[in-house]
């Protein structure tokens, strides 16, 4: 009768995603065991795996776990699932590709994007990209949910021993092989969980506009940077900027919207955060709606002002 | 090559959704409704890959009421062969979506499965996944890219942080997300010619799938409203209220 938490990290520590599953995980009340894989997995359960309510760290080294794929992820978190009363994971991508693999084999209907869990059985869910809310009870024996991170504090460490359990499992072969990979490193807060973002849309009009004034005021600000879909999809950033709907949800304490009219779309990825910013040459822009502060006027003059009038500290 | 295509009726993207004064739920009276977005992307691949000539079929699934016919003769329209309904009235959730998947998989043995990652509705992004576990067949979700090479599909996936890309050995299941491809428009004389293309409609019953819902829905409420903002007038003043009144910097 207790909590697996699917857990995520960077060889170092364990992602502010994971940390705030744990968080969500906390208001049940019930041990906690964080499964961790890959080859860092040893060092991040020996120096950084001591928060609150985590019992137990269960490490799977495997080397086919190594690179991130799917079938050998699933088949560990199978075997260990079986014994839990939830399985939880963050809603990060490696959450949404893995938990359904595993909820199906349990037989459970899983809930996605859990903001609440308002009892043992009963959880609260955005649906039609957040413009409802559901009260959902599940009536399977077991709970598997992603949880929609931005809505949680990360846990708080403690000075508790952790039990460190290695934990083997019968692999097999696989019908899936890891090609490449494209990952940004970057020294940047990272969106989902950035403090304060500063997003830039269509009237940015290029890639190196949107270099030239949204990177600027970010690193002032030590922000994340988002964009909207079109700002994506017109190659101004990579995909996983995306800040909306198909894209990230996030729920800062500042968000800065700079030239993004504010389709529903965009809205609904971070309608959540503490205060808007909004600067738009439209005076009728949607995003005013929702903004705590609008600006009318032309972000390549109100910008650089910004960070002038910011550096004045 | 067969393709196989999971396709839902939704409302449509555009439509504002309005939570019933009841909370029983959202207003789906006289609201527009088209094909998810991301199963049109779906669709849009198959008949891509048709072309290149990797694929020879493209196979439709739609389940859900009898104007889910619309929804598959849209994607006829847009090129796909044919067209199979698995009708009912009820709701039903991804994981038992997923079984009744599972079984015509079985009749069909396609080589591949292509979704949309998620329906806009009740934006679970699971089928595609759970239907992947129940065959034990490899998945790739969040598709960017998709290539078929000989027994592999080759297939770049948008993951946080960037791109990864695997290789599946066939047959597999792929979920799309929108930026794999730009779906196109269906004309009406396309429109037309479709209605002449089978379409298979079959009682959900005859699958002995269990389809009672898992999860009972309370209620269904609208989200928190944001209290009015204010315009400001000068950059100088935006940042004494950021400081001073919002405390954010």
């Amino acid at each position: 009768m207790s909590i697996l938490i699917i857990g995520e990290h960077d060889n170092e520590f364990l992602t502010d995603s994971t940390l705030r599953t744990i968080t969500a995980a906390l208001s049940l009340k019930l041990p906690i065991d964080i499964l961790l894989t890959g080859s860092g997995a040893e060092a991040v359960a020996q120096s950084n795996a001591r928060y609150q309510g985590v019992s137990r760290v269960l490490l799977a080294l495997n080397p086919s776990l190594n690179q991130g794929l799917t079938e050998p992820l699933a088949d560990v978190a199978i075997s260990l699932a079986k014994n839990y009363r939830y399985v939880m994971a963050p809603s990060s991508t490696t959450g949404k590709n893995l938990l359904p693999r595993v909820a199906a084999q349990l037989n459970v209907m899983q809930l996605s994007d859990v903001i609440e869990i308002v009892s043992h059985d009963t959880l609260r869910r955005p649906i039609y990209a957040g413009n409802a809310i559901q009260t959902v009870r599940s009536r399977d024996e077991q709970l598997v949910m992603t949880i929609r991170t931005s809505g949680f504090e990360p846990a708080e460490r403690t000075d508790q021993d952790v039990e460190v359990e290695s934990i083997s499992w019968s692999e097999r072969s696989y019908r899936s092989r890891f090609v490449s990979e494209e990952i940004v490193d970057s020294d940047r807060p990272e969106l989902s969980s950035a403090r304060i973002v500063v997003s830039g849309g269509r009237a940015l009009g290029s890639k190196e506009k949107f270099d030239q004034f949204i990177l600027p005021l970010a690193d002032k600000l030590n922000a994340a940077i988002g964009a909207s879909r079109v700002a994506v999809d017109s190659g101004y950033g990579p995909n996983d900027w995306q800040v909306g709907q198909t894209g990230k949800v996030v729920a800062p304490d500042l968000y800065i919207a700079c030239g993004i009219s504010g389709a529903i779309q965009h809205i609904a990825g971070m309608k959540d955060s503490e205060i808007i910013v909004a600067i738009n040459k439209d005076e009728d822009a949607p995003i005013f709606q929702i903004a705590d502060y609008g600006i009318v006027g032309d972000l390549f003059e109100v910008i650089p002002l910004l960070i002038t009038e910011l550096d004045k500290g | 090559m067969k393709i196989m295509v999971p396709v839902k009726r939704v409302v449509d993207y555009n439509v504002n959704v309005r939570v019933k004064s009841d909370e029983t739920g959202v207003e789906l009276a006289n609201v527009k409704m088209s094909m998810n977005p991301f199963d049109e992307t779906a669709v849009e691949e198959a008949i891509q890959q048709v072309e290149a000539g990797t694929a020879d079929e493209v196979v439709l699934v739609s389940i859900g009421p009898s104007k889910a016919q619309e929804t598959l003769r849209h994607g006829i329209a847009m090129g796909a062969d044919r067209g199979i309904l698995i009708e009912t009235d009820d709701i039903i959730e991804p994981l038992s979506v997923a079984k009744l998947l599972q079984k015509i998989v079985y009749e069909e043995k396609p080589d591949l499965v292509i979704t949309g990652k998620q329906a806009i509705d009740d934006d679970c992004n699971q089928t595609g996944q759970m239907l992947a576990s129940l065959l034990n067949w490899p998945q790739a979700t969040f598709a960017f890219k998709l290539k078929i090479e000989g027994e592999e599909a080759i297939v770049t996936r948008e993951v946080d942080g960037g791109l990864q890309t695997v290789a599946l050995t066939l047959p597999a299941v792929v979920t799309t997300e929108l930026r794999l491809n730009e779906p196109r428009y269906v004309s009406l004389p396309s429109l037309m010619k479709a209605k002449k293309k089978p379409l298979d409609r079959r009682d959900i019953a005859e699958f002995e799938v269990d389809i009672h819902p898992r999860l009972e829905v309370l209620k269904t409420t609208p989200p928190a409203r944001r209290a009015y903002g204010i315009k400001v007038k000068t950059v100088a003043e935006l940042v004494d209220k950021l400081r001073n009144e919002a405390r954010v910097l």
